[in-house]
């Protein structure tokens, strides 16, 4: 008999949840929607904005914003693979820009997290605006477990969620 | 100078109110925090994504002011070490172009809050000039 692998974020697994943006300032301001979150992995959507552009000339989005998309999936992942909620910090996070993300497209970037150990979280990332298949940019990230004693940001966000429905 | 023209340039840059201060040792850029930066409500702490963005912003101010063209440099990989949360105050960052080969620039980049030996993140990269 094996054991089911118990998941703190299940009863928020699935499509279109609001509570990982709403009550994150930073990720709403940006506009993010998340599309998925399951076991060990999430998905989300960053809507084309000319204020994210990084050359103009090309009109192509900052490669830092991709950071930002990918280091949220990444947090989100990593929440979605813990049995119970922890605090969690970056560590590290290295993103190779394949190519450029096409104008005006959503950009859509995807998180698993393939390793959990006492202490750190291992994801693999892609960000892409067509197809997965195409990605435009790839991305590594370690990530600590506890690393302070304070609450699961991730947490704290669902539970305002619930305390203040918007 | 031409990396500070372009930062009025780029939008993303405007956006998160980035600027350049002519300091001691160089150009320093300075993120003014705001409370959309916010990504941790909890510590409170700027998002690890604007973190990392305004590192590689730093650096492409570097790999500008030694780009031939005033085409803004590709990123072609970046990578970030997270050292301290970034709390909810202005930070600032400075940029090294370690080597500036034919194409490629590799350019090194730390950011601080309140004590430059105090770092909240390391960022290292390479750009197409």
């Amino acid at each position: 008999m094996t054991d089911e692998p118990k998941f703190a974020l299940a009863p928020f697994f699935g499509e279109g949840r609001r509570e990982f943006i709403e009550h994150i300032p930073h990720v709403k301001r940006l506009g993010m929607e998340v599309l998925y979150v399951g076991p060990y992995t999430a998905r989300i959507k960053l809507p084309f904005r000319e204020e994210l552009i990084g050359d103009p000339v090309r009109r192509v989005v900052f490669g830092g914003v991709i950071t930002t998309l990918l280091d949220h999936a990444s947090g989100l992942a990593v929440s979605a693979s813990l049995p119970e909620f922890r605090a969690i910090a970056t560590l590290d996070l290295r993103i190779d820009y394949l190519r450029a993300a096409v104008p005006d497209r959503d950009l859509i970037g995807e998180s698993v997290c393939y390793k959990v150990t006492h202490h750190v979280a291992f994801i693999r990332a892609s960000a892409w605006d067509d197809s997965p298949d195409d990605p435009f940019a790839t991305c590594h990230a370690s990530f600590m477990l506890g690393a302070n004693p304070g609450e699961n940001a991730i947490a704290r966000a669902i539970r305002k969620s619930v305390e203040e429905p918007s | 100078m031409r990396g500070v023209e372009a930062l009025a340039h780029i939008p993303y840059a405007r956006f998160l109110g980035v600027h350049v201060e002519e300091g001691e040792h160089g150009l320093v850029c300075v993120l003014p925090f705001r409370d959309d930066l916010v990504g941790n409500v909890v510590l409170p702490a700027i998002h690890g994504g604007v973190v990392g963005a305004f590192l590689e912003l730093t650096a492409l101010v570097a790999a500008l002011t030694v780009a031939d063209s005033d085409r803004v440099p590709k990123p072609i990989t970046f990578s970030v070490d997270y050292l301290r949360s970034a709390g909810p105050r202005d930070t600032r960052g400075r940029a090294e172009v370690v080597k500036r080969g034919r194409r490629i620039a590799n350019v090194r980049v730390l950011a601080w809050q309140d004590d430059p030996a105090k770092p909240v993140a390391a960022g290292i990269g390479n750009f197409l000039l």
